[in-house]
């Protein structure tokens, strides 16, 4: 395959970007999308010239570390899939394919096509997490839990954080990031003690850094692990019930 | 072997991470006062007096439709909002309660709606060179100029027919006449139809956006994506618009004449 790449590049966080246009010849259609850009980096560096930087890790559509806008599409065009598990075979030779970084100011440009997603970490940092004691490791089914919460809380549990829906959103939000992190907590019986203080919370922190929900649903169709739009209307309702509970809760300290 | 490990280097040569775009929420001990701070909050707010907007505009249409019964029903009709509750409350008084709490809810739906598209436009800073959108639909991508339209129609449609500088032939009282001399005016009556089309769009994904922001449609309750949001929007908005729609039809068409 043949292609031309229209790449963003950038020096640095605080450096204006431009687009570069690259030829990418022998490409072969088995090629993910990442090896495809490796080749195109070993070239460029043969040539004497700097690599386009961009994120990866695992390769296997787990662990949420790369993810580039292709062709205004987060992950690119294949539903259901990360920017590692896209192949070559989605293009058609003599494409021209344009390669953005995620843009979001939650999302500040490292360099080229990496981000710093730190603003995710702090979201999960305010109340991702069980510190109530729950005691020690259970036997197995020691604590019932019904079929369908259980499943739910596992489809909000395979937001594997890469940001795509950040990326998607026309409004830069993260909602469907963080109402995945808190109804994967939120609907266990082990999440309940925190569940309205974690609500509160990550909520408030998510919105320091990114925009406000519009009901596009452009993130669910980005999301690699499909996340559905239900835990943001989750969410939303916690939230409210978040701001009532709380208040109560603080009128039981005696000091 | 000693157990040394690096220093920890996170930061060093590396952007401190993201900065914020909005001040952290000021909590307070009274429940829901901080709410309006909150980008969620704001969206509760925008779906309630979108209900509010909603049942005004529900009504209304219904009570227009007396214009096919004839005049004097359009007008006793009229005379009748003006005396709701009459021997209970004074005159007049029940409408005005109404009246506030309708313009209450169309201020605090602009402004939250305002400060949520700053908001937005901080949050990203440098637009993508290209976008396909795959979900969002015209309607929902429109959302702001859709309902810019509607609030300049209202003003217009109050000007014409409440306070009738808008309508050189407007006589206090004779609404039916009223509206048939300014609805025989083709440019109007076109007006009319596009405004109440644009109100269509902007309804067709606000109510399911209401759906989705009070949360009444949760995986704990319901089924995945029900699509009975967008049914009960589609439907709302065919029964409301479409009825609408007829009024500056029947006018031009003469069905409805003086």
């Amino acid at each position: 395959m043949q292609l031309k790449l229209k790449v963003w590049r950038q020096d640095g966080p605080e450096s204006t970007g431009r687009f570069e246009t690259y030829d990418a010849v022998d490409i072969k259609p088995d090629m993910s999308f990442l090896e495809m850009l490796d080749v195109v980096n070993v070239r460029l560096v043969e040539s004497g010239r700097d690599p386009v930087t961009f994120d990866s890790d695992c390769r296997e559509g787990i662990c949420g570390t790369c993810g580039v806008m292709i062709d205004g599409q987060a992950h690119g065009p294949w539903k259901g899939a990360t920017t590692c598990q896209l192949h070559m075979r989605a293009f058609r030779d003599g494409d021209t394919i344009v390669i953005e970084p995620w843009q979001s100011a939650g999302f500040p440009i490292v360099k080229d096509l990496m981000v710093d997603r730190s603003a995710f970490d702090r979201i999960v940092a305010s109340g991702g997490f069980i510190s109530a004691d729950t005691g020690s490791a259970p036997d197995g089914n020691e604590i019932p839990i019904p079929k369908p919460v259980a499943d739910s809380a596992m489809d909000a549990a395979a937001c594997i954080g890469c940001g795509a829906c950040v990326a998607a959103c026309p409004n830069s939000a993260a909602q469907l990031f963080t109402s995945a992190k808190l109804a994967h907590l939120n609907l266990l019986p082990q999440g309940q003690a925190q569940r309205f203080r974690r609500t509160e919370d990550m909520v408030e922190t998510m919105e320091q850094f990114f925009g406000s929900c519009t009901n596009h649903g452009e993130c669910h169709e980005a999301c690699p692990k499909e996340v559905p739009l239900d835990f943001i209307a989750l969410m939303n309702r916690d939230y409210l019930k978040s701001k009532m509970k709380n208040r109560k809760l603080a009128g039981q300290v005696f000091p | 072997m000693t157990a040394t490990r690096d220093k920890p280097t996170a930061g060093a040569g590396r952007p401190s991470g993201a900065q914020p775009i909005n001040k952290p929420v000021r909590r307070r001990s009274i429940p829901l006062l901080d709410l309006y701070q909150t980008a969620v909050g704001k969206k509760w707010v925008m779906a309630i007096t979108g209900l509010v907007l909603m049942g005004f505009v529900l009504v209304h249409m219904v009570g227009n439709l007396k214009m096919y019964v004839g005049p004097a029903d359009l007008d006793s009709y009229a005379q009748w909002l003006k005396t709701i509750g009459y021997p209970l409350l004074p005159k007049t008084g029940a409408m005005w309660l109404l009246r506030v709490t309708l313009l209450a809810a169309f201020v605090l739906h602009i402004h939250s709606a305002y400060s949520l598209t700053r908001m937005n436009q901080r949050a990203r800073p440098t637009n993508y060179s290209r976008r396909d959108y795959i979900a969002a639909n015209f309607a929902s991508r429109t959302m702001r100029w859709t309902g810019t339209i509607v609030a300049l129609f209202l003003l217009y449609h109050l000007a014409d027919l409440t306070w009738g500088w808008a309508n050189p032939d407007y006589v206090y009282g004779e609404v039916y006449n009223n509206v048939v001399a300014s609805l025989s005016n083709p440019v109007v009556a076109a007006f009319y139809i596009v405004a109440n089309l644009a109100l269509g769009m902007h309804l067709y994904h606000g109510i399911w956006s209401i759906f989705q922001t009070v949360g009444s449609m949760n995986p704990r309750f319901n089924p995945r994506n029900n699509p009975i949001r967008r049914g009960v929007a589609a439907a709302f908005v065919i029964v409301v618009i479409g009825a609408n729609i007829t009024f500056p039809l029947a006018v031009q068409f003469g069905i409805v004449s003086t």
